[in-house]
């Protein structure tokens, strides 16, 4: 093909693949879906499938196709740590109490799955009870009790086998210290911890008070697994459904199908629709590929939900038919500049203010990919989308306030300011630009600083994340970013503002807050049973960090996502702040 | 010839002794050079949640803490009497030949290499017959019309073809004629050809293609030289002289030359690419040896990596050797020096 013929073909293709896009979008169905709180979309807008339900329709049938460019952790409920997975193994699997399928904040309320309602409290907080709902089976047909779910719990905890979840009971329930896992000593009576009087009830016992344990009722490792078909680190490779879904094919890197699952009632799950006949989701696709597809309707999601990429991003922003198909959430994820207060000059508050105040909060921004694909610049540690979020404005959001800053490093005995070195993740291109931004502007203000970065792998547990490492080495900043376990306070704030958390053998994600009244607040928090004071009390650390400048926040994370072409109920889950995967429907 | 045989079969042997130490090394000895501890090499298999104690256990239990030449030993054995793996809650058998265990998938490496090949056999091999036919009778009828606008048109459709990168090409072939036109099958397309031949070479086509586009300029331009070359020597005026048939000439006794030195690239490369076409399998999104050995390294899992090189391995050393023998057949100074 010469030169000529093939710009033919590009330009065909290209006038083929906006007419294919031109096409499709709005749908002619206009049942409301559950749980929605605004009126359905079913024309193309930018953010469209942000606050309200796009295309909604009961139809079912069809085939949903879903690919991602890697690969997950795992299937394993017990076993997996994405974001992406934990949304997607709804369609399988039910836990005790999920997140309302809604769009926008709706999404973040949780409702009764396998449980009645959710849980009933007693105790101060420390003892948590739900009854399983009547009727629920495995796909083999076999009765779900509790037993099932308290044994699925239990086996979660062994970190040994299962590595990838998160450690949440672990850390919470009262076991008794006799209990090494249910694989080594599988008959310690572990009632302590999880008592199931009968095959419907089911009570936690914690070590100590939780008002917000629903959200740990909420992960993937209260879906059921019956002890007898547990094949440990093999359990992935056939899952027991206790969803609308079943693995059919399960090909690991590869591809996975499922199909229905008859056994799945759906009188006993008020919040499930489970539209397609069969889902195919694709492994290791090519990210580009993958955008491709998308666009031209030959797939339908991007199981990542972490939005297109940068080969696509460019058409799909500046393409205005495409830019009505696109979504664009912020994350529950802030990425930000941990500012080290036990290394000097930094122990000093006004020298922490002068960096923030010095920062260019704009060229961060593009750091970080721009106000599309990088983010919204950050005021605060805590990002929007958490309860108790509120909107900050003790520091200058521009790009920098040299005056101030001059003032602040006045105030703190260096007026020709300091030097300090600054840490950042080397094979992190964005992290990198990060650094150098804050180099460039920290420079017209005297702070000097000299950028070192470290291996992404060992980044928390031997280099910045290790206290004595940073101290050795006078790292005064340090790059850093965080995501929710689950939005709210606790789920995004506890590892990283908690100084009880900070372990000297490394690996904390806490670098810089060590602040005694944040501890003693969280404390508080712990306690409190009260939703609404719970995010008001988050809302209050957010603000002491901030007041003494603990961190240099970069951005609230945003996406581009794509809305995929003949797909029905689509809409971006608060949750997860992706496409929510448990109604979606083929047109 | 037997004697040669059996020295090359040695030497192909020995050659991937030293393939497997040379790759132990890089990913297991010169990190612990340059200070990576046992416990940093089992944190890779380990959940973000997994703290210091736990990761010490699995690295004692990966047997991580042993001296080199140990594990060396180890992987080396697994491959002839297969291994076992305490996974904790059961205990995985890895069954001869155990090219590695992935704890990171939690499964052998060799059965999802043997999984794979099909699907790298049948992109490399498709591949490799449009790039070998295309390739030399492109270069071929250049050398004959030497520079005409065939010729020049020819050679820099060629250039363009080893300079540009297959996921450039992949990616904008697909666009166009995939989601475009609609006329090939989408990304990550592949169907066993024993379930539908058919379907296979349709799934295939624009991978093929695209593939072959890369090689068939080097085998053009490759030929090219080499029949221009041929065309001038003293031989071929003397066959035209006795009043041979161009065509016969042409092929014969120019082509038949100039092709010696082609067949020998065209052994090694296949051999490379059965190995895995990496950059393709990776744009076209097929399950193939390449694919496996991309997403081994992204997710640094290590006794994947050995894996997949060892078999890459295997099939440039196989390759070679049969290129050897072919050479002792087709000439025999070779077998008896």
């Amino acid at each position: 093909m010469n030169k000529r013929s093939a710009l033919a073909f590009a330009a065909a293709g290209a006038a083929l693949s906006l007419g294919l896009s031109a096409c499709g979008g709005g749908g002619s169905e206009t049942k409301s879906a559950d749980g929605s709180s605004a009126a359905p979309a079913t024309a193309d807008a930018f953010n469209a499938g942000l606050e309200a339900v796009f295309n909604p329709s009961d139809k079912k049938g069809g085939v949903l196709k879903m690919a991602i460019s890697e690969d997950w952790d795992s299937v394993d409920p017990g076993d997996t740590y994405y974001a992406l997975s934990w949304n997607f193994v709804r369609i399988y699997g039910r836990s005790l109490v999920t997140y309302t399928p809604a769009p926008g904040a709706e999404g973040r309320k949780l409702s009764p799955d396998l449980a009645e309602k959710l849980g009933e409290s007693s105790d101060g907080g420390k003892t948590w009870t739900y009854k399983l709902r009547a009727g629920l089976k495995f796909e083999d047909g076999t009765p779900i009790t509790s037993k099932d779910v308290k044994y699925a719990v239990l086996r979660s905890m062994d970190k040994e086998t299962l590595v990838n979840g998160p450690t949440y009971f672990n850390d919470w329930l009262d076991l008794p210290k006799d209990f090494k896992s249910v694989y080594k000593t599988p008959d310690v009576n572990t009632d302590s911890a999880i008592e199931t009087p009968d095959d419907q009830t089911i009570i936690f016992h914690l070590k100590k008070a939780y008002g917000g344990f629903d959200n740990f009722a909420a992960l993937p490792g209260t879906i059921p697994v019956p002890k007898d078909k547990d094949t440990g680190v093999k359990y992935r490779e056939h899952v027991m459904a206790s969803g609308p879904y079943k693995f059919d094919k399960v090909e690991a890197g590869k591809q996975y199908t499922l199909v229905r699952n008859e056994h799945w009632d759906p009188a006993t799950d008020p919040i499930r629709k489970a539209l397609p006949d069969s889902y195919e989701i694709s492994l290791g696709v090519n990210a580009d590929d993958l955008d491709n597809r998308i666009l031209s309707g030959d797939l339908h999601i991007d199981l990542a939900g972490s939005g297109v990429q940068p080969a696509a991003l460019g058409r799909v922003l500046g393409d205005p038919t495409l830019k009505a198909r696109a979504d664009n959430p912020t994350g529950a994820r802030t990425w930000y500049t941990s500012i080290v207060s036990d290394v000097p000059p930094l122990d000093n508050l006004e020298c922490r203010k002068a960096v923030i105040y010095g920062a260019d909060r704009v060229g961060l921004q593009n750091a970080y990919g721009g106000e599309f694909a990088g983010g919204e610049i950050a005021t605060g540690l805590l990002p929007p989308s958490i309860g108790g979020w509120k909107k900050l404005d003790l520091y200058p959001s521009g790009t920098g306030d040299v005056e101030k800053a001059k003032a602040a490093l006045a105030a703190c005995g260096k007026p020709d300011g300091f030097e300090t070195i600054m840490s950042y993740r080397a094979d992190r291109p964005k992290e990198k630009a990060t650094a150098e931004s804050l180099q460039q502007a920290l420079a017209k203000v005297g702070i000097k600083l000299e950028l070192k970065g470290y291996p992404t792998g060992d980044y928390f547990a031997l280099y910045a994340g290790k206290p004595d490492f940073v101290k050795k080495n006078g790292i005064g900043l340090a790059v850093n970013g965080w995501g929710a376990d689950w939005n709210d306070g606790f789920g995004f704030m506890s590892q990283i503002v908690d100084s009880r958390t900070i372990r000297e053998s490394g690996g904390n994600y806490n670098i810089s807050i060590k602040d005694k009244e944040i501890d003693a607040k969280i404390d508080q928090i712990f306690a409190e049973t009260d939703v609404a004071k719970r995010d008001a009390l988050w809302g209050e650390i957010d603000q002491r960090v901030m007041e003494q400048a603990y961190v240099l926040p970069g951005v609230w994370s945003k996406s581009v996502l794509v809305r995929p072409l003949g797909v029905t109920n689509v809409f971006v889950t608060g949750a997860f702040d992706m496409y929510d995967y448990l109604n979606l429907g083929v047109q | 010839m037997v004697t040669y045989i059996i020295r090359r079969l040695i030497g192909a042997v020995l050659m991937l002794v030293i393939v497997s130490m040379v790759t132990f090394s890089i990913f297991f000895v010169v990190p612990r050079i340059a200070g990576a501890t046992a416990e940093g090499f089992a944190s890779r298999y380990m959940g973000r949640s997994a703290n210091a104690e736990m990761i010490a256990v699995t690295a004692e239990k990966l047997g991580f803490n042993d001296p080199l030449p140990v594990q060396y030993g180890r992987w080396i054995s697994g491959v002839f009497v297969g291994s076992e793996y305490d996974t904790g809650a059961t205990i995985e058998e890895c069954p001869a030949p155990c090219f590695g265990y992935s704890f990171i998938r939690r499964q052998p490496v060799w059965p999802d290499l043997v999984d794979r090949i099909p699907v790298t056999l049948s992109l490399a091999s498709g591949a490799a017959v449009i790039w070998l036919l295309c390739g030399v009778a492109t270069g071929v009828l250049s050398a004959l019309r030497k520079g005409t606008v065939f010729d020049r048109a020819a050679m820099s459709i060629a250039l363009a073809g080893v300079s540009l990168p297959v996921f450039f090409t992949g990616i904008v072939s697909l666009v166009i004629f995939s989601y475009g036109l609609g006329i090939t099958a989408p990304g990550g397309s592949f169907t066993p050809f024993l379930e539908n031949p058919v379907e296979w070479a349709y799934s295939l086509l624009l991978p093929w293609i695209t593939l072959a586009f890369l090689y068939a300029a080097s085998y053009a331009r490759l030929t090219r030289a080499g029949m221009l070359e041929t065309m001038s020597e003293d031989y071929i005026r003397t066959a035209r002289a006795k009043g041979m048939k161009e065509s016969r000439v042409v092929v014969r006794h120019g082509l038949r030359a100039a092709l010696t030195p082609i067949l020998t690239i065209f052994g090694l490369d296949l051999g490379l690419l059965l190995g895995g076409a990496v950059l393709t399998e990776s744009t076209f999104s097929l399950k193939g040896i390449g694919d496996y050995a991309v997403q081994a390294i992204v997710t640094n899992d290590l006794p994947k990596i050995m894996g997949v090189t060892m078999v890459a391995a295997l099939f440039v050393v196989l390759a070679s050797l049969i290129v050897d023998l072919l050479y002792a057949v087709v000439d025999p100074r070779v077998r008896l020096g």
